[in-house]
């Protein structure tokens, strides 16, 4: 049974540790914080979650001098400060451990957990005291395993993260900001960091906990804050509140948006995909139908898999095990170009990188797949250009000729799924098809998508929105890990899709 | 809920033990040449020439001295990321400001027009890459046309004269080793202690390594590559004293008709940096620079055809480097 941790905040009654008040900040006119206000005790473990998009992530850059608040204060330890580079946060006591790790592969772990900050001994840098010092840091957080002289690039993930805790440490941190620490960990790995945290905390750390894993959240933290679009939605004693609680405080949002209306029986046709026991790195024993006629919805948290699973299945980051077929034909495909011959297209989630070629114009974007693969029906579909264009509704005022680069977010997307319709696949995948699109051109891209499925396209949509995903799908598979953690039908209510992609992998649908 | 029942068979990998140093580039490389060497002997001996006779090995280290000053020098950029095209014509110019400048004043004189040359040069090249943001490349190339520019309006042919006691440089040897060697040794070991030993190094392999990451630890990235620049054009200042030495004068050629440029950095890449930097040093330079040397003298003592010389190079770089990547993505 998951222990809540009995002992209160510590240092009660005593000014906190850090007091951020009401954070602003703004990115290019789009308010991400609203006036958030969080503080922190000496050993404390504060969680801090949310939505994806909630702003935890922005407000912890904020306080790593990452960004700069538009108002609001950050004290330390009664000090106000105002952090404009990330040095400046470090020199005062702020430590952060991102999900992306700032290490150097191919120096050693001293070199890291010292890098910028060497000690030196006649002019010359004191090897010995670096690897003395690191193994010592190392011995206190019980990981004597990990050698100072040990190059980075030979380590495992969960070394990597010690590595820059020590690194944190090295520098005298008094508040420690984790990010999402154990996304990239393996059950057993996760264990270990929890005790790590626990120990840290008890040392006299304040430590920020940003968490999608609501169990581990409730093992750990003492308090647990919840955002939701930005603003502070509720602090709270973990031990006074209960799993539904806060994901009813992380998702509580009316389905305000209009959605097509959803296939009707019998509107769903025959399978055009099916996938048995597909895994790779990162994905395991994965079942998978795909119905033409019908929008599968794929929900989980980031890191869940989502995102792997369509490019294993777009050939991207092939499966290396299971079987697969396309169209009744069996094929596992290697490369996204055996994928497209099969008739499979993905729209991925970063529109420009992967989806287009920015300075190019709408017409050698639309036309790019099929002057790239051969067995594709080029010159109709340059001839159907224009057809293409107004069947997903582009707006762009230099026509065809028009540089991808200069339209909206919308209009981009529009013009990668004219794009993959030139190819007339059978099956179309769309990774976070509305991300960073205004509010206009999303329901454009929803009547889109559901016009599609209805010619007969059996359509996969991942979505971090889930009202979205709840609006827009047939029916909804959960990710957690890299497996299937179970289906939902369609119009499942978001807090059962939360509990079941933030409970533990080895609850769910095993049998399923 | 019985976690425990599913938990990983596998039991947690422990520590790596200390990678086989055989696999370090720059022990590789050595062995490397160790064989080429051999290799070399043995053709060498079969044809009926002397491989090892005193006349040959001084050549072969005499034609290290100036590859190796420059390519010690270019090691210093790659590893931090950086690369420099403007070598080959820094050193022209560097022959004959240090031929005119010996002329009419001292040969210390000329040294130090030669090393302040160098400054300024490598000065250029590091802020026009830091502060002007332009692609190493390309700002390098930039210099180097604006250097050729200068020395193609200014001279034809050679010019100056270096005294003669500054020739004892050149031509002098103790048994087999000429005195050059030990220029090269000097300049190579300074480097090496820089980046191997102080901070500034440990800070150009962090910055060739990851620049966000270096820049998040608090490192000033951008002075680290503009130091580096500076101590690749002293080396490559040091090469053009050598060179002036050998010719006894300046020439405009001096750099460039040996291709200084590419052959360095093709150099370097042999001796295991990578070419985007952050790995590899200078020991393993020098072990590409003995390389090129040796394969070089074995060519010449054959009289072999030079396309075949040159597609034997061409070669062995591109099957060191397919090398170092399949080793690479092996450890990613």
């Amino acid at each position: 049974m998951p222990a809540t941790r009995e002992a209160p905040p510590p240092g009660g009654g005593a000014a906190p540790l850090l007091t951020m008040r009401n954070v602003s900040k703004s990115f290019l006119g789009v308010r991400v914080l609203h006036d958030v206000s969080l503080d922190l005790a000496a050993g404390e473990v504060h969680a801090l979650v949310g939505e994806n998009g909630a702003g935890k992530s922005t407000l912890m850059k904020v306080l790593a001098g990452e960004h700069v608040p538009d108002s609001g204060t950050i004290e330390l330890d009664g000090t106000t400060h105002a952090f404009t580079h990330p040095q400046q946060a470090q020199a005062a006591g702020v430590g952060i451990i991102h999900q992306e790790f700032a290490l150097l592969e191919h120096r050693t772990v001293a070199e890291n957990v010292f890098l910028g900050r060497e000690p030196t001994r006649y002019g010359m840098v004191d090897r010995r005291a670096m690897e003395r010092r690191t193994g010592e840091l190392l011995a206190e957080l019980g990981e004597s395993g990990v050698s100072p002289r040990a190059h980075v690039r030979d380590l495992s993930v969960a070394r990597r993260q010690t590595v820059e805790i020590v690194k944190a440490l090295a520098s005298d941190v008094r508040v420690l900001v984790m990010d999402e620490p154990t996304a990239p960990l393996a059950e057993h790995e996760a264990r270990l960091l929890h005790a790590l945290v626990r120990r840290l905390a008890d040392r006299g750390l304040g430590i920020l906990y940003i968490s999608h894993r609501l169990r581990e959240v409730f093992e750990l933290s003492h308090r647990i804050t919840v955002l939701k679009d930005g603003r502070h939605v509720t602090t709270v004693p973990t031990a006074d509140t209960d799993t539904d609680t806060i994901v009813r405080a992380m998702v509580g949002r009316e389905l305000g948006a209009y959605y097509p209306p959803r296939a009707r029986p019998g509107e769903t046709g025959g399978t055009a995909l099916t996938l048995r026991g597909g895994g790779n790195r990162r994905l395991h024993g994965i079942d998978l139908d795909l119905r033409s006629g019908e929008v599968t919805g794929i929900a989980g948290l980031q890191g869940s898999g989502r995102t792997s699973l369509a490019r294993a299945l777009f050939g991207a980051a092939p499966f290396t095990e299971g079987d697969m077929t396309v169209g009744g034909r069996t094929l596992r495909p290697r490369s996204p170009r055996e994928a497209i011959r099969a008739g499979i297209a993905l729209v991925t989630e970063d529109r420009k990188g992967e989806g287009l070629a920015l300075r190019q114009s709408v017409r050698d974007n639309a036309l790019l797949v099929t002057r790239a693969v051969p067995g594709q029906q080029h010159a109709s579909a340059a001839r159907g250009l224009a057809g293409l264009l107004d069947r997903v509704r582009l707006q762009a005022r230099g026509g065809s000729d028009q540089q991808v680069q200069f339209l909206s977010g919308g209009n981009q997307q529009k013009v990668v799924i004219a794009k993959w319709l030139a190819a007339a696949p059978k099956v179309l995948l769309f990774d976070e098809p509305t991300r960073g699109v205004d509010v206009g051109a999303k329901a454009a891209i929803h009547t889109l998508v559901r016009d599609l499925a209805k010619e007969g396209l059996a359509v996969l949509i991942i979505s971090s929105e889930l009202p979205e995903l709840i609006g827009m799908s047939d029916r909804i598979l959960v990710m957690s890990d890299g497996r299937l953690a179970g289906e939902l039908p369609a119009g499942a209510p978001e807090e059962d899709i939360m509990r079941l992609a933030t409970g533990p992998a080895d609850e769910g649908t095993a049998a399923a | 809920m019985t976690p425990t029942a599913l938990a990983p068979a596998v039991a947690q990998p422990g520590p790596k033990p200390r990678r086989v140093k055989l696999t370090d580039p720059a022990v590789g490389v050595w062995l490397a040449a160790a064989v080429v060497i051999v290799l070399g002997w043995l053709i060498v001996t079969l044809d009926g020439g002397s491989f090892f006779a005193r006349a040959n090995i001084t050549t072969i280290l005499s034609n290290c001295v100036a590859l190796g000053l420059v390519a010690v020098g270019q090691s210093a950029v790659i590893l931090t990321g950086s690369l420099d095209l403007s070598v080959a014509y820094l050193i022209s110019l560097g022959t004959l400001v240090a031929a005119e400048t010996m002329q009419d004043g001292s040969v210390v004189t000329g040294v130090l027009a030669v090393l302040a040359l160098s400054v300024a040069v490598g000065l250029a090249n590091g802020l026009i890459v830091t502060g002007l943001k332009v692609n190493a490349f390309i700002a390098t190339l930039g210099t180097a046309f604006i250097l050729r520019g200068w020395i193609e309006d200014n001279y034809t042919g050679p010019a100056g004269q270096v005294p003669a006691s500054f020739r004892h440089l050149g031509y002098d040897r103790i048994g087999p080793v000429p005195v050059s060697v030990f220029l090269l040794a000097a300049v190579a070991a300074a480097v090496w202690f820089l980046t191997r030993r102080t901070r500034l190094g440990h800070h150009m392999y962090a910055t060739g390594g990851d620049e966000h990451a270096a820049r998040l630890s608090g490192v000033r990235t951008r002075r680290t590559v503009v130091v580096a620049h500076v101590i690749c054009s002293l080396c490559v200042g040091a090469a053009a004293l050598f060179l002036a030495s050998r010719l006894g004068a300046g020439a405009p050629w001096a750099g460039t008709e040996a291709r200084y440029d590419l052959e360095s950095i093709a150099a370097v890449v042999l001796g295991g940096t990578a070419l985007a930097g952050g790995r590899g040093g200078v020991a393993g330079t020098l072990g590409g620079v003995l390389i090129l040397a040796v394969l070089d003298s074995v060519f010449n003592q054959l009289s072999v055809d030079p396309f075949f010389k040159n597609v034997v190079r061409g070669v062995v770089i591109i099957a060191a480097v397919a090398l170092y990547a399949r080793r690479g993505r092996k450890t990613a």
